[in-house]
């Protein structure tokens, strides 16, 4: 006869917490935890002790006071008298503006490339290739300064401009200016402006609001959510009676007449640039530092964006070209309605990571002495006052925001189209 | 009836296929031709290449080798083509291209007492950078090919000690003492073991060498020194640049990341919550920030994290932080490869009875490092591309030096023969490791 009975109890040892894996993880955590506080404040004391010796304990009140520099390209109105702060939120503001821009111009330059390499034409294929491999295996430094050096050692300056025997000209029927100072094109005005609405009085995070931004914006919804409700009713009309209305003008209609009564109503004009004196005047100027940056950064991301998309769009098995084709769809539509769904479900995780990247690369502006936030407060405002530590910590900080929450954008989109499997 | 067929009774020889569909025309045809649109690209493409050629060529061939400084090289250019423009200026690589190699390094590094003498039994220029270079590739090349024989792989091991040396020069007695920490290390986990468990003689197999670093290795080395004095002269890290500078800290970021990476990211995978969160909370972070902030750290904060009085030089500071920067990057790397092993590895590794290091070591690290290849080789480019960037903290890469060659009066105001010898450089570094890694993929890939 046998009887079950309980193994014995053992005893809590000393030794099982090492040899008991039961015990063993929170052994090894406890010892991690403890390993990680002890240099965590091993590296604070030495900090500051050091920063008490050099006589600068951390104090972030150097925000505070004025910067004393000038910031040449600015999207909110800023003088040499505002803060350290102001000046790093212009940095900032400059960091984005380049990444933006950045982004929208390498990712159609990188599918176009991409969907080229893809191309029947030999030609074509292999020139895209050569694209590709020139941009992803030189480092992204060289082709910024590159594109300094070409801007401002090949184009003409103003003074070419000038005279009757002018050796340059202005592009687009003189509208644009494109100088080795930088770019000149022309600039939105409203004659019969609404004005700006102000913003925080005159703190350091103060901003103006444009009105007719404002209406501009109000007029575009309408007219979209006017676009959407007639598609419906076309849809509508399609399901029961089997043939669609035409809507392609009414919807242009509607998008452009409203947007240019405003337009009128406001007293649209452009205003071109002029030379005057050694320099142009007038227009927007679109200064060498941002086009370099922006040029470079998007010429090296669209190589690796063309990789993406090729990969992305090889990655479609060819059974799915094949049985859309079957079903009678042009090759246009095959591409619009099969293989791009699903290829963008591949393509789109590594190309925000890209953009990740891009905006990343953008604090090499500092090399062509464009004024984003490594600029204004990794460099000016760190070696004016000497403050390493707090302005690195707070450049760092900046940038991780950034980062986190375009990769939370991207987790999002990941769940949202998450193949869900039987 | 008669014999009449209307039916061929014999077969046909077979034809040619058509001219124009065989052959370079036929070709021609398929590949380029096809519909007017891809002829119409087809004519564009060439216009373009013919555009981009045209200007390129004459610019690199009917150029100026001999000459040593950029007004020479245009009262040369207008002598002999009439024009300056579109003529590049190959003199400043003529006379610069050893300091774009190898930066301010000492050609000839001053010898010790021992040989003193002028010339005379001087080792030839650059001896050591290019001794370190070449055993690089002795040390490498078992790593990459399997076929070589595998005491190669003692190369491999003496290679982090031996280099140092060979690059920054002193008393040999030091790495030797470093390496004896290791060998320490591995006799204390033989002695320990047997007497009070594998636990304890890991730790003794940590600390020992540890103690021996800290106290005995400087003064044993310094007693050896004076006994049998091997040592060559010391070169400053300051005098290193170049494209020198690139690949030591290329090398060295990416040697050390890997092990590194590996760490991280079986820390990032692992059930134990704290040791997971402070992987992907340093993950994160250095993946979060720039590398110029990294180097930012590097050039002005890491001297305020350490011990009041510790000062230790750019060069050193800036591995320390490229390499934390690439392992991140690494870690992340092999994470995928982890992640898409099967899950039955891991269960078969389990039911084997191996444990966790086992496990890792026989069966799931050999996978997922072959699975994540690709990744490892283009974070390697990755890294080699970015150590330009130290030249915004003031070290003289390439791209610094380009600069500081444009400071000299000769050569102020020369580009693009400078960025074209930097780029070319750089991409055949960088085209050779990507088409290394199509091989290895290639030759790695046992499925179907």
């Amino acid at each position: 006869m046998t009887t079950l009975t309980d193994p014995p109890k053992e005893s809590f040892r000393l030794s099982m917490l090492i040899y008991d894996t039961r015990y063993r993880s929170m052994t090894i955590q406890a010892v991690a935890m403890i390993g990680f506080m002890l240099a965590a404040a091993w590296l604070i004391n030495n900090t500051i002790v050091n920063l008490n010796t050099l006589g600068k304990p951390i104090d972030f009140g150097f925000l505070s006071e004025p910067s004393s520099y000038d910031i040449n390209q600015r999207l909110l109105d800023y003088n040499s008298r505002d803060t350290h702060l102001r000046a790093s939120l212009l940095g900032l503001l400059n960091t984005l503006v380049v990444a933006v821009l950045g982004c929208i111009t390498a990712t159609i330059l990188g599918v176009l490339i991409g969907v080229l390499r893809l191309s029947k034409n030999w030609l074509v294929s292999r020139i895209m290739t050569v694209y590709v491999e020139m941009f992803r295996n030189v480092p992204v430094l060289l082709w910024i300064v590159l594109a300094m050096a070409i801007l401002i050692e090949s184009l003409p300056a103003p003074r070419a401009f000038r005279g009757e025997d002018a050796t340059a000209s202005m592009s687009f029927f003189d509208t644009i200016a494109v100088t080795n100072r930088g770019v000149y094109v022309p600039e939105v005005l409203f004659s019969r402006s609404l004005g700006d609405v102000h913003f925080l009085g005159t703190s350091s995070f103060r901003f103006d609001v444009s009105l007719d931004l404002i209406a501009f914006l109000i007029v575009l919804g309408a007219s979209i959510f006017a676009v959407r409700k007639v598609t419906a009713r076309a849809a509508r009309i399609q399901e029961e009676t089997g043939e669609r209305p035409k809507t392609l003008w009414l919807n242009i209609g509607i998008i452009v007449v409203p947007t240019a009564i405003l337009f009128a109503a406001l007293g649209f004009h452009l205003g071109y640039p002029e030379l005057k004196g050694f320099n142009f005047s007038g227009g927007t100027h679109l200064r060498n530092s941002l086009i370099a940056l922006w040029l470079a950064l998007s010429l090296y991301t669209a190589a690796f964006i063309a990789e993406i998309v090729r990969g992305g769009i090889l990655a479609i098995s060819k059974g799915q070209t094949e049985a859309a084709g079957a079903l009678g769809l042009r090759p246009g539509k095959i591409m619009r309605l099969v293989i791009l769904p699903q290829a963008l479900r591949v393509i789109i995780p590594p190309l925000i990571s890209n953009y990740l990247n891009l905006t990343k690369n953008s604090s090499l502006a500092i090399a062509v002495g464009y004024m984003d936030i490594t600029g204004t407060l990794g460099g000016i405002t760190m070696n004016q006052t000497g403050r390493e530590l707090e302005c690195v910590l707070m450049l760092m900080a900046c940038y991780l925001i950034i980062s986190l929450s375009i990769s939370s954008v991207m987790n999002w989109y990941n769940n949202r189209v998450k193949l869900v499997e039987r | 009836m008669s014999d009449t067929s209307f039916v061929r009774t014999e077969m046909l020889p077979e034809k040619d296929p058509p001219a124009t569909s065989v052959g370079a025309i036929g070709w021609a045809r398929a590949n380029l031709f096809d519909g007017w649109f891809n002829s119409v690209l087809t004519i564009l493409s060439l216009a373009f290449i013919w555009y981009v050629l045209a200007g390129v060529i004459p610019w690199v061939f009917q150029s100026v080798w001999n000459a040593t400084s950029l007004t020479e090289c245009r009262e040369i250019m207008s002598e002999t083509w009439g024009s300056t423009h579109g003529h590049a200026c190959w003199g400043v690589i003529n006379d610069r291209w050893l300091q774009l190699l190898y930066g301010f390094y000492p050609p000839y590094p001053v010898t010790p007492d021992v040989n003193a003498g002028d010339g005379t039994g001087m080792l030839p220029a650059y001896f050591r950078p290019n001794l370190a270079f070449v055993l690089l590739l002795v040390a490498i090349s078992p790593v990459l090919f399997t076929n070589l024989p595998r005491k190669l792989l003692i190369v491999s091991a003496a290679y982090p000690f031996l280099m140092p040396w060979l690059m920054w020069g002193g008393s040999i007695w030091g790495p030797v003492m470093v390496a004896a920490g290791f060998g320490i290390g591995f006799l204390a986990y033989r002695i320990v073991n047997p007497l009070a468990g594998s636990l304890t003689a890991i730790i003794a197999a940590i600390f020992v060498p540890i103690i021996w670093w800290l106290t005995l290795a400087g003064p044993v080395a310094g007693v050896l020194e004076g006994i049998v004095s091997i040592s060559i002269p010391e070169v400053e890290s300051r005098r290193f640049g170049g494209f020198m500078l690139s690949i030591l800290i290329g090398v060295v970021a990416i040697g050390c990341s890997l092990p590194i990476g590996i760490f991280l990211a079986l820390g990032r995978q692992s059930d134990l919550l704290i040791v997971k969160s402070l992987c992907v909370g340093f993950i994160e972070f250095i993946r979060g920030v720039p590398l110029i902030t990294l180097l930012f750290v590097a050039s002005v904060l890491l001297n305020i994290f350490l011990p009041p009085g510790t000062e230790f030089d750019i060069i050193l500071r800036v591995l320390i932080m490229v390499t934390l920067f690439a392992a991140a990057y690494m870690a992340e790397v092999i994470r995928g490869g982890l992640a898409a092993l099967p899950k039955g590895q891991y269960e078969g590794a389990d039911s084997l009875g191996l444990n966790y290091w086992q496990a890792q070591r026989l069966i799931i690290m050999p996978q997922a490092l072959k699975i994540s290849i690709p990744g490892i080789v283009s974070t390697f480019i990755g890294v080699f591309k970015d150590t330009t960037l130290v030249s915004i903290i003031g070290l003289l890469d390439p791209l610094g030096l380009s600069n500081a060659i444009r400071a000299d009066a000769a050569w102020n105001g020369i580009y693009w023969e400078l960025f074209a010898f930097i780029a070319v450089l750089f991409f055949v570094f960088c085209f050779s490791m990507s088409r290394y890694s199509m091989y290895l993929e290639r030759k790695l890939h046992t499925g179907h």
